[in-house]
């Protein structure tokens, strides 16, 4: 057991250099909520745990020119939730970041360990997928980056090289008249697993949506990305047509698994309920007008 | 494997220890450091018994590593009282009986001081789930909760007078 090493790396490319040299057997540790929980449960056995909290690239919130936002991947939900311009502009990426487990979670818990677990459950993804995130990763072969879509591969995995990293999630500037929201549904109203998750971004000119990403969460192997029920809302006004058209496609994309916590027909059903109540607080909160509270 | 040497500070006080890379700070201030008072639960994140402050912000000690805390500033529930003094929030405990079998409490106390630092107006709505991490097989939670709520009311006075 004590033969494991833990090294706390003041750069990116020295973090990259620990995790080549640990071979499969290096893991990164942010907030250490899924990490510490894997491994005391046997689950994962790092040889090498190498700490980016030191990397101030990991661990900083910066405003991009023009409006957009580079968040470090691992900064906790507690810092996300304290910075107001990030909130201001998209309320529902961190709403869903602020929504995993309790406030001591939350102290430590970052979108960059919550997307790199890749649990088809995890609360931030879908938000983050309607908000068109980019992932920058850092590897021996240098930067890359991918849509945060692209990123998860199947339950638990991703499409991280051996020896790579996310150093942060790049959140492009919103449109005008834009804004964001994520609804899960829980058996609970607070810590617990989403049966279903929605992320829904939308933007609005004079009351019509003009362009619009919907995300959808713990109903398939992966996060998706549901364009069907993105165009389904451009070009309307949120009338009730043009919603049941978008949750129905929600519907058709699930490919969910039965379990303790939902039923295939309950989460296929719930995709379609939530995408409706996602999108209306999208389009309040896009119009100007502050809605709900982030539980 | 030689130990990892750690330098941090817990309730203002420089500490130093040795551990191996995989313990937790929950079992570092048990063990070597003899601060019992942050207990055991669960391990898993789930119970908030092991409820500490890390630089101010609410941690679970069973979900950080010993060796983390270097160069950081640890509170822990030994740190509430000052000297013989009770912390308000624990006197009122007493005073109400917002504790049974007492496990939860220390965890309950880091976490509704680390609120009431930051919110000295909370709502019960507001109390409730940010203790929402903290669980209590006793005493069905509403002791708790009104304990917290009069202790913030008092110290709304305190300030105030
Ligand atoms: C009590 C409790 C409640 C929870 N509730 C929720 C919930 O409601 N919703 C939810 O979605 N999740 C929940 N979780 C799971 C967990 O808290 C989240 O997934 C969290 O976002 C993980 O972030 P972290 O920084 O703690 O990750 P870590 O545990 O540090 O890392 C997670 C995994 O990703 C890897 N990793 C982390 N960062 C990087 C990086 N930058 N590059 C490459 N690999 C990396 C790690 O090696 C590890 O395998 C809960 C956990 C607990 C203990
Ligand atoms: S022992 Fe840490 S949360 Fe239960
Ligand atoms: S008093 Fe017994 S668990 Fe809370």
């Amino acid at each position: 057991m004590s033969d494991i090493k833990y090294l706390a790396p003041g750069t990116i490319e020295e973090a990259v250099k620990a995790m080549q040299a640990a071979g499969g057997k290096g893991f990164v540790l942010a907030g250490g909520t899924d990490l510490l929980v894997q491994m005391r449960s046997g689950a994962r056995e790092p040889q090498t745990i190498v700490d980016v909290k030191k990397i101030p690239e990991m661990t900083t919130i910066e405003e991009l020119p023009g409006g957009g936002f580079r968040i470090g991947a691992a900064v906790s939900g507690a810092v996300i939730g304290e910075h107001k311009k990030l909130v201001a502009a998209f309320p529902g990426v961190v709403e869903a970041i602020n929504l995993i487990g309790s406030k001591q979670v939350q102290g430590r818990a970052s979108a960059g360990g919550n997307l790199c677990n890749s649990s088809p459950a995890a609360d931030s993804v879908p938000a983050m997928v309607a908000a068109g995130v980019t992932v920058q990763i850092a590897g021996p072969n240098g930067r890359r980056e991918v849509p945060v879509e692209k990123f998860p591969t199947a339950p638990g995995r991703n499409c991280l090289q051996p020896g790579e990293i996310v150093v942060s999630l790049t959140l492009p500037a919103p449109a005008a008249g834009s804004s964001d929201a994520y609804l899960r549904l829980i058996p609970r109203t607070e810590m617990d697993i989403a049966v279903v998750g929605i992320g829904v971004s939308l933007t609005l000119k004079d009351g019509t949506v003009t362009a619009a990403r919907v995300g959808l969460g713990a109903v398939a192997p992966t996060v998706l990305l549901v364009e069907d029920a993105a165009k389904a809302l451009v070009g309307s006004k949120l009338d009730d047509a043009a919603l049941e058209k978008a949750a129905a496609a929600c519907r058709a994309a699930c490919k969910p698994i039965n379990d303790k916590r939902g039923t295939i027909e309950y989460r296929t059903k719930i995709s379609g309920v939530l995408l409706k109540r996602a999108a209306k607080i999208a389009a309040q909160r896009a119009s100007g007008a502050t809605v709900g509270g982030t539980h | 494997m030689a130990k990892l040497h750690v330098t941090t500070k817990i309730n203002g006080e420089e500490v130093e220890y040795l551990c191996d890379a995989q313990d937790s700070m929950l079992d570092v201030l048990r063990g070597p450091l003899g601060l019992t008072g942050s207990k055991e639960g669960c391990g898993s994140g789930d119970c908030g018994a092991c409820s500490i402050t890390v630089d101010g912000r609410l941690t679970c000690a069973c979900l950080m590593l010993a060796a983390e805390a270097e160069g950081h500033d640890i509170g822990t529930i030994e740190g509430l009282a000052q000297g013989e003094k009770l912390h308000p929030l624990q006197e009122k405990f007493i005073e109400m009986a917002a504790l049974q079998c007492g496990i939860c409490t220390p965890g309950v106390l880091v976490a509704a001081k680390a609120l009431l630092d930051r919110n000295p107006d909370p709502t019960e709505t507001e109390v409730r789930f940010w203790l929402a991490g903290n669980l209590c097989r006793c005493t069905g939670y509403d002791k708790i909760i009104r304990a917290v709520m009069d202790v913030a009311a008092d110290m709304r006075k305190t300030v105030a007078a």
